[in-house]
């Protein structure tokens, strides 16, 4: 991971490269107003065709949906690619928008990273 | 009347984070649970993602009032109400709606999710222009109030 790789809201905290995907470490709350660097992060990293984004959000505290709306989008492009997108790790309280939003059956979402390479 | 608090913060999505905690603070002082403190905290932040964005337009820099009140009744604290004043362009209430979430597609969610939280979301035309926007959460019969 290079410092060049990590954006000025340091909403990514850390992307790493791993064999058949792409990790990214995603941190604090994803609102208006870190969700557009979040975005543009995931834009780039997909435009590289990964052939899975696996999406940790350990340390996501919250999320609106202007993160969500971020995490749909990036999953329709990617699935274009025909890559994959996947999320881990989720919060009690990010997951219930997920539920709101009735979003948790569109997404694959996995209880640890471990879980969603293995998937 | 019950307890009240009053903020006014200017539009940047940067102040939206300690409205959040104003409201999950005041929850919890008005006996709502953590899931209910979390769930008005992000109705409070959709309405305002959507006033920055729709009536200023995403400008950073237009005023906005937030006032939340503890809603009491003989001593008991019955729910909460938040207020949402902003002064820029106002929307015909009637064509404020969710989509349909099999549309699965970015934005539009924050409608629903504030209808789908809250017990009460009215549309108010102030004198003086904007708009003034009521949620309401009440404590339901059978749900257990947290001290």
């Amino acid at each position: 991971m290079s410092p060049a790789e990590l954006d000025g809201s340091q909403v990514v905290k850390e992307i790493r490269r791993l064999d058949q995907a792409v990790a990214v470490d995603i941190r604090g709350d994803v609102d208006l107003h870190r969700s557009p660097a979040l975005r543009e992060t995931l834009a780039r990293l997909i435009e590289e065709n990964p052939v899975r984004l696996v999406l940790n959000l350990t340390e996501v505290g919250y999320m609106d949906s202007s993160g969500v709306a971020t995490l749909v989008e990036a999953l329709q492009r990617i699935q274009r690619k025909k890559g994959r997108l996947q999320l881990h790790s989720l919060r009690p309280r990010v997951r219930s928008i997920f539920e709101i939003a009735r979003l948790e059956t569109i997404f694959e979402i996995y209880a640890s990273e471990d879980e969603a390479l293995k998937a | 009347m019950g307890r009240c608090e009053n903020l006014t913060i200017l539009s940047d999505p940067a102040n939206l984070a300690k409205v959040r905690t104003a409201v999950e603070t005041s929850g919890k002082r008005a006996g709502f649970d953590k899931k209910n403190c979390d769930a008005m905290a992000l109705a409070v932040d959709e309405a305002l993602t959507n006033v920055i964005r729709h009536a200023y337009g995403g400008a950073p820099d237009k005023k906005i009032e937030i006032s939340i009140e503890e809603l009491n009744e003989a001593s008991n604290c019955q729910g909460l109400m938040i207020c949402i004043r902003d002064f820029g362009k106002t929307v015909d209430a009637s064509q404020i709606k969710g989509r349909e979430l099999t549309d699965v597609r970015p934005g539009g969610l924050g409608v629903h999710i504030m209808h789908e939280v809250m017990d009460e979301v009215i549309y108010e035309r102030p004198p003086g222009g904007g708009t003034c926007l009521r949620m309401t959460k009440y404590h339901h019969r059978g749900e257990k109030k947290k001290n």
